[in-house]
C-alpha cells in the first residue's frame, strides 16, 4: 500500500465515525426516524475488509450498515440522504437507517431482522457457483447476538453442506442489544460454533485496521484456493448504545473507557506516524477533509427532496400488478373492471 | 388437449421451463434422490442433474432464505415446501424478506422467486399437517399468492409464476394430484397471474371458490341444477393480487354469492371477497353473501371427524340453496 491508499483508509475510518456523530445529532433533532444503530468503535473491521475486498465479492451485513455502505462505495452524501428518508437516498427513503444496498457496488444491504440474512447470504454464494462467477466470495457480516438464532445454524450449515464459498464474519462486539455474550451463548468464544459444522475459523482483534487487512486477506486467499466458507470472529466494541434508545445499564463507563483506548482510528492514526508513513499535520488534513465531506453529506441529504408521493406504490411489484387498496377510495377504480 | 393429472400438470410445468431456461433450478426436501414427496419432481435428477435438482437439509429458513439469496442473483430459483404448514418455519423469510426485499431497497433487488407448496387437509395428518392457512400469507403486499383448482390452470399458472420477476407462492392441494382434467399442450401456453376465471357459467347464484372447492363447487353446481338452479363458478387462482372483475361482473346478473374456501372462516378469503362484493356492488345485494369454510377446530386425526370439519359439496349445495331461497 502506499502513502496515499493509507491515507484514503484513514480518511474513510474519519467519515464514517464523523457522519455517524452527526447521524446521531439529526436523530435527536428529530430528522432521523425510527432505529439508529451506531457503528462508532468498530470502524476498522469495515474499512479493513472493504480494502481487502474485489469488486466481485459480495458484502451482505445486519442492521449496523452505516460504515458498511461507505466502505463498500456509496458516497456518504447518499447514505446520508437514506438517513433523513429522502428520495436522493441509496433506497430512495424507503428503506432508512437498517436498509441501505447499492447492487452497482455489490453491497447487498442491510437488513434489519436478526440472522435473517444469514441463509439469503449462502444464497448468494450458491447464486456466484451457479453461474460460474469464479473465486467470487460473498462476505456476509453479523453480530455475536444472532450467532444464537436458528437463522445462523441453518445458514452456516448449508453453506457447509453445499462447499459454498462464503467468509462468514461475526464482529463480536460483546453485547447482543444489552446482553453480555456470556449470558447468551453457551460458549462465549462465538468461533467454536464453527467447529459444529466442521468449518475452519479463527479469532482476530478488530481494532487494529492493519491486523483486520492482513488477517482477512489470508482467509480470502485460503477461501479462494480451496473453496467452502470459513468463519471469522472480529473481535471489537461499540462506544455507543445498541440504538439511540439505549440506556446502557448493562455495563460501566470503564470498560468502554478501556475499549476507546483501543479507538481504532487512533491506533491507526499512532501506526503511520510511528511508522513514519504521514505527519500530524497531514492527518489533521485528512481530518478537516473528512468533516468537509460530512458537513457536504448533511447539507445535500436535507435539501434532497422528499419521495413524491406516488411513490408510495413505486416498486411493490416488479411488473405491473393492480395495487389492491390505495385507501378507502379503491371500490369505485375497481368497480371499473 | 391432453388429458393428465394435476401432479402430471405440474411436473410437466416445472420440465418444460427447466428445459427452456438454465437459471431456473430446483431445491428442497427431497426433491432429488427421492423424486418428491409427492412424486413432482420423478425423474428430474436424472435428466438435470444435482446442480439444478437440490436436495436440501431439513431446513426451511435455509431453504427459502438460500433460494431468494440466489434469486437476487438473477437466477430462477423454485424452492419446495413439503406442506404449507412447514412454512411458518420459515415464514420470517417469505413475509419479511421476499416479500419486502424489492420495496424496501427502492427496487434494487429481484426476486424473480417461486415458492411451492402444499396445502388442505383430508389425509388424517391431525391438526398440525393439515391446514389450510393460505390467507395468512395473501394479507402481505409484495407477495403473489396462487393456487391452482384444475390441471390446465396449475401448468398455465406456474409456468407463469416460474417466468415472474416477483415471488410467487404457488399453492397446489395434496389430495387434488389425482385430479384429472384437460390441458392444452405447447410449452408457451401460459396462464396470467392475478386473474379470476368462470369455470361454469349460470345466471341464478355466483359461486366463488379456489383451489380444492372450485371441484367442490363445481359439484355442487351440478347437484343445483337438478334443483333448475344454474349456479356460475368463479375461481379465484390468484389470492394476491386478487381480481374481483369476473366475481362482480356475475354478482350483478345473479346478486346472490357463496364463497367457499378449505381454510377457517375468521378473517379467511370468503370474509375479503364478501366483503369487496358489498363494497362494490351493494346495490345489486338481493341476500347476504355465504361463506362455506373449515369448522374452527384443529383439524383431528380421526378420518369421520376430520371430515365433518372440512367444507363438503354439500355445504356449498346447501349454502346456494339458501341464498336463492330455493
Amino acid at each position: 500500500m502506499d502513502k496515499n491508499e493509507h491515507l484514503k483508509l484513514y480518511q474513510e475510518m474519519v467519515i464514517i465515525r464523523r457522519l455517524e456523530e452527526s447521524a446521531a445529532e439529526l436523530y435527536q433533532q428529530g430528522k432521523i426516524g425510527g432505529f439508529l444503530h451506531l457503528y462508532i468503535g468498530q470502524e476498522a473491521v469495515c474499512t479493513g475488509i472493504s480494502s481487502v475486498r474485489q469488486p466481485k465479492d459480495r458484502i451482505i451485513t445486519a442492521y449496523r450498515d452505516h460504515g458498511w455502505a461507505i466502505s463498500a462505495g456509496i458516497e456518504p452524501k447518499i447514505v446520508m440522504a437514506e438517513l433523513l428518508g429522502k428520495a436522493d437516498g441509496c433506497s430512495k427513503g424507503k428503506g432508512g437507517s437498517m436498509h441501505m444496498a447499492d447492487t452497482e457496488l455489490n453491497f447487498w444491504g442491510g437488513h434489519a431482522i436478526v440472522g435473517a440474512h444469514i441463509p439469503i447470504a449462502a444464497g448468494l454464494a450458491l447464486g456466484d457457483v451457479y453461474q460460474g462467477n469464479e473465486d467470487a466470495i460473498t462476505i456476509c457480516m453479523f453480530g455475536d447476538g444472532a450467532t444464537n438464532i436458528g437463522f445462523f445454524h441453518e445458514g452456516l450449515n448449508l453453506s457447509k453442506v453445499w462447499n459454498l464459498p462464503v467468509l462468514w464474519v461475526c464482529e463480536n462486539n460483546q453485547y447482543g442489544m444489552g446482553t453480555a455474550v456470556k449470558r447468551a451463548s453457551a460458549v462465549s468464544d462465538i468461533r467454536q460454533k464453527a467447529e459444529g459444522y466442521g468449518m475452519p475459523n479463527d479469532q482476530i482483534d478488530g481494532m487494529d485496521l492493519m491486523n483486520v487487512r492482513e488477517k482477512v486477506s489470508k482467509v480470502m486467499d485460503q477461501i479462494r484456493k480451496e473453496g467452502g466458507p470459513y468463519l471469522l470472529e472480529i473481535m471489537t466494541y461499540r462506544y455507543r448504545g445498541h440504538s439511540m434508545g439505549d440506556p446502557e445499564r448493562y455495563r460501566e463507563k470503564d470498560e468502554v473507557k478501556k475499549w476507546e483506548d483501543e479507538d481504532p482510528i487512533g491506533v491507526f492514526r499512532k501506526y503511520l506516524i510511528d511508522e513514519k508513513i504521514a505527519t500530524d499535520a497531514e492527518l489533521d488534513e485528512q481530518d478537516q477533509e473528512a468533516e468537509a465531506i460530512v458537513e457536504e453529506a448533511v447539507n445535500f441529504a436535507e435539501s434532497s427532496p422528499n419521495p413524491a408521493p406516488d411513490t408510495l406504490f413505486d416498486n411493490i411489484y416488479v411488473e405491473p400488478t393492480p395495487i389492491e387498496y390505495r385507501g378507502y377510495e379503491m371500490a369505485q377504480e375497481s368497480e371499473e373492471n | 388437449m391432453a388429458r393428465m393429472t394435476m401432479r402430471e400438470a405440474i411436473s410437466r410445468a416445472l420440465w418444460e421451463e427447466m428445459e427452456r431456461d438454465e437459471t431456473v433450478f430446483i431445491q428442497g426436501e427431497e426433491v432429488g434422490v427421492w423424486g418428491g414427496t409427492y412424486a413432482v419432481t420423478k425423474g428430474f435428477l436424472d435428466h438435470f442433474g444435482e446442480k439444478r435438482v437440490r436436495d436440501t437439509p431439513i431446513a426451511e429458513a435455509a431453504i427459502i432464505g438460500s433460494a431468494i439469496g440466489a434469486a437476487m442473483t438473477g437466477l430462477r430459483p423454485v424452492a419446495e415446501l413439503m406442506t404449507i404448514n412447514f412454512a411458518f418455519v420459515a415464514m420470517d423469510h417469505i413475509v419479511n424478506e421476499a416479500a419486502k426485499l424489492h420495496y424496501m431497497f427502492g427496487g434494487q433487488f429481484k426476486l424473480p422467486l417461486v415458492i411451492r407448496t402444499t396445502s388442505g387437509g383430508g389425509r388424517q395428518l391431525a391438526a398440525t399437517h393439515s391446514q389450510t392457512p393460505d390467507a395468512i400469507f395473501a394479507h402481505f403486499p409484495g407477495l403473489k399468492v396462487v393456487s391452482p383448482g384444475t390441471p390446465a390452470d396449475a401448468k398455465g399458472l406456474l409456468k407463469s409464476a416460474i417466468r415472474s420477476d416477483d415471488p410467487v407462492l404457488f399453492i397446489e392441494n395434496a389430495t387434488l394430484y389425482q385430479t384429472r382434467g384437460e390441458v392444452p399442450e405447447g410449452e408457451d401456453v401460459l396462464e396470467e397471474l392475478g386473474k379470476s376465471k368462470v369455470q361454469r357459467e349460470g345466471d341464478d347464484v355466483t359461486i366463488i371458490a379456489y383451489s380444492k372447492m372450485v371441484q367442490a363447487a363445481l359439484e355442487a353446481a351440478d347437484m343445483l341444477a337438478e334443483d333448475g338452479i344454474e349456479a356460475e363458478v368463479v375461481d379465484l387462482r390468484s389470492l394476491r393480487p386478487l381480481d374481483m372483475g369476473p366475481v362482480i361482473k356475475s354478482f350483478k346478473r345473479t346478486n346472490r354469492a357463496v364463497v367457499a374456501e378449505e381454510g377457517w372462516r375468521s378473517y379467511g378469503v370468503g370474509s375479503e371477497v364478501a366483503a369487496r362484493i358489498y363494497e362494490l356492488a351493494f346495490d345489486y345485494v338481493d341476500a347476504p353473501v355465504k361463506r362455506v369454510a373449515q369448522a374452527e377446530v384443529p383439524l383431528p386425526y380421526n378420518a369421520d371427524l376430520e371430515q365433518m370439519a372440512l367444507p363438503q359439496t354439500e355445504d356449498i349445495y346447501h349454502a346456494a340453496k339458501e341464498v336463492v331461497y330455493g
